[in-house]
Parts: structure tokens; C-alpha cells; sequence
């Protein structure tokens, strides 16, 4: 173990008598308390009727969702990877074969049950971060609401919905098999 | 008893019952408020009468006055959740032990002064349920039992924070006892009365304790007597509130209950109304310690300066109707006013550690409080 | 140097017919005949392989095993060796690696397994085996447990350089009615082949095509459908072949693994359990080279589905007029003590499933003592012996049935209850995990309507649980915890790898309740009734449930011997395999 020695200021009488800063403390708050009661500073977004909406920041994580792509493909494979690496373990994905009669059948396999639970997500970002296929994302969605604990969670459908198409992906299945 | 001091003492348990519990909203109010204006926020603003659900084109937000209301309603309708490892008859009867020392103790407090009863012709009523001669006394008395709230509320939560807090909870408050204690006894020395209805009275006379000017009544407009124990009082006051600090449990002292080391403390495993019992007592705790500030350092009731003396009925001594309820109006004022500077000081100073507030309460505020009694008595023998 | 040259190591180790290597710079001391990869890994080292299994021959075509090595130098005519002051020979190594997997130790061998040539062969192999791999391992089914993931991260370059269009060649192949193919996941290890041909004798798997065309492919007109075919998968180092029955189910990483036994039959082979939130998902077989070797039947090894199905019982029944409703687990077991204990002397049954552990039948003997049960029956359990690793006993603990309930006859003391049942003397009947309208059982519907009570606890809705008046839901192998004996007289454990679905509770549970019910004393757990067992019996006398070894204590001899594993044990004699 090393131990590193912190020099610490001395304390003279005056300082140790704890009363000078605390008044100088309360000097401090009661001065923030007076510009915020006259107005003049206000940290405060009123919600609803300001919202983020407009300025919200690139990188900001909201609801993750399924994309599909350009060829209206789900791109999801239920590589149950994010199901893994979710901190909360909100993703319940339950995989299955996709039929041979299907067009992309050669990718051979998709999620039959993809459920996130958006009472239990942190909006981490980690499922977008580890999905080796680019199918999930993490989109600007921050009202996320519900009246029961089942609206809470996101089916395969409503991630789908809330995804949308995103273009512009690395499109490998679509290489010759 | 007589019908009249019946019915005037069941008036009078029901006038101090609503107000401690409408004083409890108004400081959870004042405390989001306050902690919010600090913090450059605005706070709770919205929640007032929701007219537009009746039909009316707007509501009105009322400063969010409704918020308190809001928190009460939600409140009661949380789940009610009792853990299954709990023992259960000690886990519902803690927040009860928190909640009834508080409300017991408001008690002894005279929220206002001797009224001439307007319909019945020469009674007087002292404004205060019960105005007995071991006022402090009896308030410190009760007020210790809310620690055997917390320690049990901690024991039988059957889980590891709680139980940290309520064994936080027990050293500190037994260790601020005791400097609460000694710290008013040079105050009780210079009224030489136990009886808080009369030390307001006397205040009414002769000034605040720590505002010791009087114009108006039988006796000098400064006493010099009293100007020579101010400094003695002036410690006394500093440590009796510093201690009434830890003694609630508020912030800088707010340790059993520490979010950040014990999740919350010994209330972490209840929900719905039983936690809101331990929040209501915590501050219900608070508006009695005020109240007794303001009552034994700020005159009560009284108006400043002894002013008082003016209206007084100088036979009886005691005030006409309309007087005494303007005096119960200075008396709230005054007990707002100590519960905002509460608040201003939970938002201002950092929390205290633990080792720091132990060595706060033995090592100086007990010797000083002691040093300062000391003190007061030789002041008090040689010129009193 | 050493003039009394019986000193040197060399000698010391010939006298016990050993051979002295150096590996990584450490003289350590390998039997003669033992593969370098083998004496590596006994020395605590690995190296990455693909091609070599212990229990196959080694063709070395995976290039993966590559050590650094180097002998004695071969010395001049009539010079002297000059021995260095341990007694060994200097080592001269070699410009190029060699495979390890197809080298046998030799005396003053020199091995180094982490040196930068060793490290530059690695990433050329792992280059060459993933130019013309598919970017599959989000949907391949060996993920997680791929040895080419493994190796890729642990000894490969990390980047790709190959820009070039990939082989392509067929993928998700029909090859049997278990088994599924995907080539171009294929390394070319021919482990699948060498398995079929050696261990299960029936060479359906060939290669076909040359250098980066090379695919592999059942024989023209035959399926890979041998009992025995799924051991392919997993000696698969790679997602090429994958089990039908798992494909697509679960990930491996989420899977827990519990060391356990087979139940189908006397074998008891060694098996792990993958299970999540209690489901199991696949059932692979565990290392165990007196009883299993590295191999199991496929028709044992996917015997677990109506541990899931619609069959299950997940409530305990108590028959109500013609129909059965839900009960209460100890209202259900109440009446099945009471309707024993209040049965009048000799007129009660019990039917004792040889499928039950050692600590079941021990409660259950004490039952049958507590209540004065004197008719015990098991159903014996008779097959074909496949003359590999399935056993003629489909029972899997007949020995600690008979060691319990002594030697005996079994069929004919079913036979003689059956009769009882039948004319009339048994009128109350409790069977444990049986179905007594099995053909085994050999009961029939109006014998159970004969009876005045009749009680089941199985894992299933059956015949008997519908003719029964209370029907208590038990449980299946991977709920259990116990032991049995095998065939050969081998005692091992089985672990409890789930809890029982809804109200089911484990056999033991439900002994344990019946017991208590009629005020006896109960053991606390399985392993107390273990150690009374233990106490009971001179054979067992030291172990504790906890203490019988993963792999299993042989008790005694009952002459039956494991067709395969006397093969293997010829092959390892004849020099074939390490084992
Ligand atoms: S954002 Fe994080 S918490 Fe939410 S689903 Fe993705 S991995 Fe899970
Ligand atoms: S990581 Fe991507 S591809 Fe894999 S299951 Fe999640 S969303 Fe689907
Ligand atoms: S065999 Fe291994 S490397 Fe190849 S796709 Fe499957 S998991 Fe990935
Ligand atoms: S299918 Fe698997 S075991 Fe068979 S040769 Fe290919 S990689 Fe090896
Ligand atoms: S393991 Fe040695 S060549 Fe394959």
C-alpha cells in the first residue's frame, strides 16, 4: 500500500471557531436565494412548455429501438448480445429460425420475442455500443410513459416502431451466400 | 374541572394538534421552496386548485402552494409495502414512537398569551394546552423517546442500513441531549421559572431575552443586569440551537439518515404512510424546537420592545380577544421565521462527519455548556 | 563429467520407463509414448489445437499445435557427450516449428511454447483458417464456445488482410435428421470424421474437393443418423456442425452448467446440465473414462423435453367426485400418510422406481417401515445393450435398489403384487415415479380401479396419476439431488440443476412430508439421509454425499463391463491415443 501524505491547511483560532465561515456561508446562499427571487438567474426548463426538443444534444441517449434498413430488413439477428451486456438486464430476447421459404432466409436467424423493459433501462447506450449487426439504437425518444408496468415495456412491434428505417449501414447479408 | 376549563382545554388541543400538523406541510413546502431559490431553481410551482378539471378555463398554481397536499395524497396512496424479514409489530409501531413525541411535546408550548375570554365575563384562558411548571423539562423528557422510534424502527427493519442509522441515530441524540439540557440552565437560572407560560409573559415585559429593551413597563427600559448576561445567554442560545440541530436530525447533523453512505437511513425499508409518519415527526420535531427557541430566547408570543405593555389589562394581566390572537399571528411568524433559517441552514452547510459531530457535542458543547453555567451562576449570585 | 553414468536422468527416468523434456526452460518427466500437446498440458502450459482430441488419432492437420522444439545435437563420430551440471544434454533447436499433437516425447527434448516463432506460426495459421471464414458468429450457434473465436483473440493478428472475395460454399446442409452443417464454418479439423469412423464405427463424414474447396459431406445416399452422431457437435471446435434440437435456443453464455448423470439407463453417464432460469436447454456429456469416456447417445442426450411439456404436473391433484382438482401440497400428502397409515397390516403397496436415488428409496424404505408396508415392488427395466455406452438395465440405480431393498427378484415380486392387486389383498397402493400402466408395470385399468386407494407421484400426467385418488407432482433428474450405482457398480452423484415448475416439489420433498406426516423424524436434506444410509451399509461407510467425486467412486465389481470404454482402453494399450 502507498500512502500518500496530504498536506492539510492550518486552521488559526478565528477559522476553527467554525462560526466566521458559517455565516459566510449563509451570506453565500442568501445571496443566490435573492437573485433567483428577483429573477435574475434561473436554471430551471419549464416542462412542458419549454422543451429540449429543439437543441438537444447529438449524442443524447434516449429510448433504444430496432432499425431495419433500406431493404426493409429487420436487422436484428438475436445475437443476444445485448441481452448480455445490458447492465439492468432490461432486454429479453427469445431467438428463432427464420423459415427457408422466407426472402432472407440466409441470414438463417431473428429475434421471435425482442422485448426491452423501459422501467428497468438506463439508457446506457452499451446495446447500441456492442451490436454487431448495427440494429439497435439508442434514438432521441425521452417521454417514455406508461399506465402499467406492461406499457412499459417495449415489444418487438413498438421498438420496430419507434426505430423506423435507418439507411446508410454496413449491409453484409446482402453480399452473395 | 368545570365544563368551561374542559371545553377551553379540548379547544385548545385541537387549536395546537392543527397547528403543528398544518405547520408540517407549510415547512416541507418552505423547504423545497428554499432549497430550490439557493440552488437557482424554481421548485414546486405548478400544483394549486386544478379548476380545469371542473370545467374552467385555467387553473390557478398558487406559488405550488398545493404541493404538500400532493405529496400527502400520493402518499397515502403508495403501496404499502411491509419486507417480509421485518419484525412486524416493532416495524409498525416505530413511526408511531416518532410521530406522537413531537405532537406530546407541543404540548407545554403557550402559543399565545392569558386571553380574556370575550362571552364569559372575568375568565381568562392561557393559550396553551397545558401550562404546567416543568415546561423544558417535560419537553425534553418526551422528545427523548423519538430516539427508541428511530432505534427500533432501525432494529426491526431487520437490514443492514437501517440498522446503522438507528445506532447513529441513538449515540447522537443522547449525546445532544445533554448539552440541550445544560445549555438552557443559565436561561432557566435568570427567569428562575420552569414555566414557559411565564417566561414569555415576563419576556412580554421586559424584552426579549436577547432583545432586552422594554419601553413601557414598571422597570428601567434596559436592565443592566440582564445586558451583563447576554454574553452567557448569547452561548447558551448558540449551543441550545446547534444541538437542537442534531437533535432533530437535521442536516449538518442529518447522519442517521445519510443518503449517501445509508441509502436513507433507519426509514429505508418503509413506503406509503409509514414512512410519511417519520417524515411528518422529523418535522414536526422541528416546528416544536422552534417553538421553543422562539419561546424561551425570542419572547414567544410577544411582541418586541414591550410593546405589550400597552394593551395589557394591567389588573389581571392579561390581554383583551383580539390581542391575544394578533399575539398567536407574532407567535407563527416567529416560528416560520426560525424553521426558514432551518432550511437555510440545511442548504448551506455540508454534513458533518461523524467522528466531527461526536467531538462537536463532547468535547466543546458539553464543557462549554457547563463553563457557561458556571459562569452564569457567579453572575447571577453576585448581582442578582 | 558424472563418471557413474547410472546417475544421469536419463537413466533414472529409462528405469521407469520415463523420458526427461524440457518445456519452457523446466525439466519435467513424461511416460514414453505420451504426445508432446499431452505432456504439455500436464505441465500446466496449453497450446491452442484444433485437429487433436485425447480420444482420436492424430492426423496433425490443423497446424495449430506448433511448439518450438529442439534434441541433442547427433554427435560426431567418437566425440564425447558433454553433459551440463543437472546431467542433461545441451539442446539444439530447430529453424522450424513442429506440430506437438503428432510428436512423442523423446529423452532431452526441448520445448518451447512461447517463443516469437511459436507466436509468428500461430497468427499465420489463425490467418489462413479465417481468410475464408464467415462473419457468422453473431448467428452461429458456437459462439461463446468457439475455439476459433478463442484462438482468433488469444494467438491471432487481429486485423484482417485478405481483401479478396471468400470461398463460398454451402451453408445450413440437411446432413442428418440431428444434425446440421454449415461448411463454410468447417477449419477442416476432421475430428467429426475420425469420430465416426473410430469411436462409432459407422464412417458416413468425408471431405471432398482440394486446398480452399475442401468441404465436408456425408457419404452419397447416407445421413449422418448413428445414435451416437451429436458427439460430433461437440467435438466441433467450430459452429460447422450444430444440434438441431439447440440451434438457435439459447446463447452459451447465458447457460449455467451443473455436473450431473444420465438416468436413461444403468450407464449413469457423466453429464453436464446447461439450464437458465430453470429450463434446461442442452445436455452434453462429461468427461469420464470409466463410464462414458467423452461420449453419449444422442437418444439419452435429448431425453429431457417433458421435463418442459404440457405433460408436466405443476400442482399436486386430489380426486373430487370423477374429476381431479388442484390441492394444496400438504392437504395432498396429509391424505396419501393417512390412507397409509390407517390401511389395515398387509394390505398396503408401494411401487419403488428403480429411476429414484439412493436417498428416495432410503425415505422411502423408512416409509414403508413407519407405516408396516411390507410389499415393495420395483419395475425392472430390460433392453438391448448398443455395445457402446447404453446399458441392457434401463433402470438407472437397480444396484442401490437391491442394495436397499436387498437382493431379490425383482419381476416376480412385481409379479406376485400384480396378483395381490388383482386378487384383492392390496387395496391401498403408493407408487413412486412409476406408471403402472407402462408395459413394464404390466398393470392394467381394472386392476387400479380394484384398489380402494391409490396414490402416484410422478413428474407426469399419466395413466396412473388419471386413475389416481391423490396425485402428487414430483420431480425429474435435473431437480434431484442424490446418488445412484451404475451398472458396473459405480457410485455418483447427481446435481440439482433446476428447482421443480409451480407447486412440484422434489421427490425427496415430497418422502420427506409423507414422512413427517406420519410423525417420524426427517432427515435435514439429502445428505443427512446419505450419511444415515452410509451408516447402514459397511461399503459406503466413509463417504458423504458431498464427498463422492465428481467422476464418481467405484463401490464394487458386478463383472458388467462398458463395451466402449474396453475399446478405448484397448486403443490407449495399443498406442493409438493418449486417452
Ligand atoms: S440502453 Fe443500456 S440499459 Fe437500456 S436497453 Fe440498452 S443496454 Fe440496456
Ligand atoms: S446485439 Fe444487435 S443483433 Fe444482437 S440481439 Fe441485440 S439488437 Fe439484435
Ligand atoms: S465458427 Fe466460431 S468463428 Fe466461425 S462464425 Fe461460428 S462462432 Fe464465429
Ligand atoms: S465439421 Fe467441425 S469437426 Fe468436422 S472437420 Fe469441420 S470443423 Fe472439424
Ligand atoms: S492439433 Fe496438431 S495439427 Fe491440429
Amino acid at each position: 500500500m502507498a500512502y500518500i501524505k496530504i498536506k492539510r491547511p492550518r486552521l488559526g483560532l478565528f477559522e476553527k471557531l467554525y462560526l466566521p465561515a458559517l455565516i459566510k456561508g449563509l451570506r453565500i446562499t442568501l445571496g443566490h436565494a435573492i437573485s433567483t427571487l428577483r429573477g435574475k438567474k434561473r436554471e430551471t426548463m419549464q416542462y412542458p412548455e419549454e422543451k429540449w426538443d429543439d437543441n438537444m444534444p447529438e449524442h443524447y441517449r434516449g429510448a433504444p429501438a430496432l432499425v431495419t434498413d433500406e431493404q426493409g430488413r429487420e436487422r436484428c439477428v438475436a445475437c443476444q448480445l445485448c441481452e448480455f451486456i445490458c447492465p439492468p438486464r432490461a432486454i429479453t430476447i427469445l431467438p428463432e429460425e427464420i423459415p427457408t421459404e422466407d426472402k432472407w432466409a440466409k441470414v438463417e436467424k431473428r429475434p421471435r420475442k425482442f422485448e426491452i423493459d423501459m422501467i428497468r433501462c438506463i439508457y446506457c447506450g452499451l446495446c447500441e455500443e456492442v451490436c454487431p449487426e448495427q440494429a439497435i439504437f439508442l434514438r432521441k425518444d425521452y417521454a417514455i410513459t406508461g399506465l402499467t408496468r406492461e406499457d412499459m415495456v417495449h415489444d418487438k412491434e413498438k421498438l420496430y416502431e419507434i426505430g423506423g428505417v435507418r439507411t446508410g449501414l454496413v449491409n453484409k447479408w446482402n453480399e452473395l451466400k | 374541572m368545570d365544563l368551561f376549563t374542559f371545553l377551553s382545554s379540548s379547544v385548545m388541543v385541537l387549536v395546537v394538534f392543527t397547528i403543528v400538523l398544518t405547520l408540517v406541510p407549510i415547512s416541507v413546502y418552505l423547504e423545497r421552496r428554499v432549497s430550490a431559490v439557493i440552488q437557482d431553481r424554481l421548485g414546486p410551482n405548478r400544483v394549486g386548485l386544478p379548476l380545469t378539471l371542473f370545467g374552467a378555463k385555467k387553473d390557478f398554481h398558487l406559488f405550488g402552494l398545493f404541493q404538500p397536499a400532493a405529496d400527502g395524497i400520493k402518499l397515502f396512496l403508495k403501496e404499502d409495502h411491509t419486507p417480509a424479514h421485518v419484525n412486524k409489530f416493532y416495524f409498525i409501531l416505530a413511526p408511531a414512537l416518532v410521530m406522537v413525541p413531537a405532537l406530546l411535546s407541543a404540548a407545554v408550548i403557550p402559543f399565545g398569551s392569558t386571553m380574556d375570554m370575550p362571552f364569559f365575563e372575568g375568565r381568562q384562558v392561557q393559550l396553551a394546552v397545558a401550562n404546567v411548571d416543568i415546561g423544558p423539562l417535560l419537553i425534553f423528557a418526551i422528545a427523548s423517546l423519538t430516539v427508541y422510534g428511530i432505534v427500533i424502527a432501525g432494529w426491526a427493519s431487520n437490514s443492514r442500513y437501517p440498522f446503522l442509522g438507528g445506532v447513529r441515530s441513538s449515540a447522537q441524540m443522547i449525546s445532544y441531549e445533554i448539552c440541550l439540557g445544560l445549555s438552557i440552565i443559565p436561561v432557566l437560572l435568570y427567569f428562575g421559572d420552569l414555566n414557559l407560560g411565564r417566561i414569555a409573559d415576563q419576556q412580554s415585559r421586559d424584552g426579549w431575552l436577547l432583545l432586552p429593551i422594554a419601553f413601557g413597563g414598571d422597570g428601567p427600559v434596559v436592565d443592566w443586569r440582564t445586558l451583563l448576561l447576554l454574553p452567557t445567554l448569547l452561548i447558551a442560545f448558540i449551543i441550545f440551537t446547534v444541538s437542537l440541530f442534531a437533535e432533530t436530525n437535521r442536516a449538518p447533523f442529518d447522519l442517521p439518515e445519510c443518503e449517501t453512505e445509508l441509502v436513507s437511513g433507519y426509514h429505508t425499508e418503509y413506503s406509503s404512510m409509514k414512512f410519511a409518519l417519520f417524515f411528518m415527526g422529523e418535522y414536526a420535531a422541528m416546528v416544536v424546537g422552534s417553538a421553543l427557541i422562539v419561546t424561551l430566547f425570542f419572547g414567544g408570543w410577544a411582541l418586541p420592545f414591550g410593546l405589550d405593555n400597552l394593551i395589557r389589562d394591567p389588573a389581571t394581566g392579561a390581554f383583551p380577544w383580539w390581542a391575544s390572537l394578533m399575539h398567536m399571528g407574532v407567535f407563527l411568524t416567529k416560528v416560520i421565521g426560525f424553521i426558514v433559517f432551518f432550511i437555510w441552514v440545511r442548504w448551506t452547510v455540508p454534513r458533518f462527519r461523524y467522528d466531527q459531530l461526536m467531538k462537536l457535542g463532547w468535547v466543546v458543547f458539553f464543557e462549554l455548556a457547563l463553563a457557561n453555567i458556571l459562569l452564569a451562576a457567579i453572575l447571577i449570585a453576585i448581582f442578582g | 563429467m558424472p563418471v557413474e553414468e547410472a546417475l544421469l536422468p536419463k537413466d533414472l527416468a529409462a528405469a521407469e520407463g520415463m523420458v526427461n523434456v524440457q518445456i519452457n526452460g523446466v525439466w519435467h518427466r513424461f511416460p514414453k509414448g505420451t504426445r508432446l500437446i499431452e505432456a504439455i498440458g500436464k505441465s500446466g502450459d496449453e497450446v491452442p489445437h484444433y485437429c487433436y482430441h485425447p480420444k482420436l488419432s492424430s492426423p496433425g492437420n490443423c497446424r495449430m499445435c506448433m511448439v518450438e522444439i529442439g534434441m541433442p545435437a547427433r554427435l560426431a563420430p567418437g566425440a564425447e557427450p558433454t553433459y551440463d551440471d543437472e546431467g542433461y544434454l545441451p539442446i539444439q533447436w530447430m529453424p522450424r516449428p513442429a506440430i506437438s499433437c503428432a510428436t512423442m516425447v523423446s529423452e532431452n527434448l526441448g520445448v518451447r511454447t512461447k517463443s516469437t516463432l511459436v507466436e509468428e506460426a500461430r497468427h499465420g495459421v489463425m490467418e489462413f483458417l479465417l481468410a475464408n471464414h464467415p462473419l457468422d458468429c453473431p448467428i452461429c450457434d458456437q459462439a461463446g464456445e468457439c475455439r476459433l473465436q478463442e484462438f482468433a483473440v488469444g494467438h491471432g493478428r487481429g486485423g484482417s488482410r485478405f481483401v479478396e472475395q471468400k470461398t463460398k460454399k454451402p451453408k445450413n446442409v440437411d446432413i442428418g435428421p440431428r444434425i446440421r452443417l454449415d461448411d463454410e464454418r468447417c477449419i477442416m479439423c476432421s475430428r467429426c470424421i475420425r469420430f465416426m469412423d473410430e469411436v462409432a464405427m459407422d464412417p458416413v463424414l468425408g471431405f471432398s474437393e482440394r486446398g480452399g474447396y475442401t468441404t465436408l459431406g456425408v457419404h452419397p445416399g447416407r445421413k449422418l443418423d448413428h445414435n451416437y452422431g451429436l458427439n460430433t457437435v461437440d467435438i466441433c471446435p467450430v459452429g460447422a456442425l450444430t444440434c438441431n434440437d439447440f440451434r438457435f435456443q439459447m446463447r452459451v453464455w447465458f447457460l449455467k452448467e451443473t455436473p450431473s448423470i444420465d438416468t436413461n439407463c444403468g450407464t449413469g453417464i457423466n453429464t453436464v446440465i446447461w439450464t437458465r432460469n430453470d429450463q434446461v436447454y442442452r445436455i452434453t456429456p462429461r468427461e469420464n473414462n470409466d463410464v462414458n469416456s467423452c461420449w453419449m447417445p444422442d437418444s439419452h442426450r435429448l431425453n429431457f423435453h417433458y421435463l418442459h411439456g404440457q405433460h408436466r404436473l405443476t400442482s399436486s391433484l386430489v380426486r373430487d367426485g370423477d374429476h381431479h382438482r388442484s390441492a394444496p401440497s400438504h392437504n395432498a400428502a396429509g391424505k396419501v400418510a393417512s390412507a397409509l397409515k390407517s390401511a389395515p397390516k398387509g394390505t398396503a403397496a408401494l411401487v419403488v422406481s428403480s429411476r429414484l436415488t439412493n436417498e428416495e428409496m432410503f425415505l422411502a424404505k423408512r416409509l414403508a417401515e413407519k407405516c408396516g408396508i411390507s410389499a415393495i415392488a420395483t419395475v425392472p427395466r430390460e433392453g438391448e445393450a448398443d455395445d457402446y455406452l447404453v446399458a441392457a438395465d434401463r433402470n438407472p440405480n437397480t444396484q442401490g435398489f437391491l442394495r436397499i431393498f436387498g437382493d431379490q427378484d425383482r419381476a416376480a415380486t412385481l409379479q406376485s403384487l400384480r396378483d395381490d392387486v388383482r386378487s384383492g389383498k392390496i387395496r391401498t397402493l403408493l407408487t413412486l415415479q412409476e406408471d403402472l400402466l407402462a408395459p413394464e408395470a404390466g398393470f392394467t385399468q381394472d386392476d387400479l380401479e380394484k384398489l380402494d386407494f391409490l396414490a402416484s407421484l410422478h413428474l407426469l400426467d399419466n395413466g396412473t396419476a388419471a386413475a389416481a385418488d391423490v396425485v402428487l407432482a414430483g420431480s425429474g433428474f435435473p431437480e434431484n439431488r442424490g446418488s445412484m450405482i451404475n451398472v458396473t457398480g459405480r457410485l455418483q452423484r447427481l446435481n440439482r440443476a433446476i428447482n421443480p415448475p409451480g407447486e412440484a416439489l422434489t421427490n425427496w420433498e415430497w418422502l420427506a412430508t409423507l414422512l413427517r406426516e406420519t410423525g417420524a423424524d426427517v432427515f435435514d436434506g439429502e445428505a443427512a439421509a446419505f450419511k444415515a444410509l452410509a451408516a447402514s451399509d459397511e461399503l459406503w461407510q466413509d463417504l458423504t454425499l458431498a464427498r463422492i467425486p465428481d467422476n464418481g467412486i467405484q463401490l464394487y465389481e458386478t463383472g458388467i463391463k462398458i463395451p466402449l470404454v474396453e475399446r478405448e482402453r484397448e486403443r490407449i494399450a495399443r498406442g493409438e491415443i493418449n486417452g
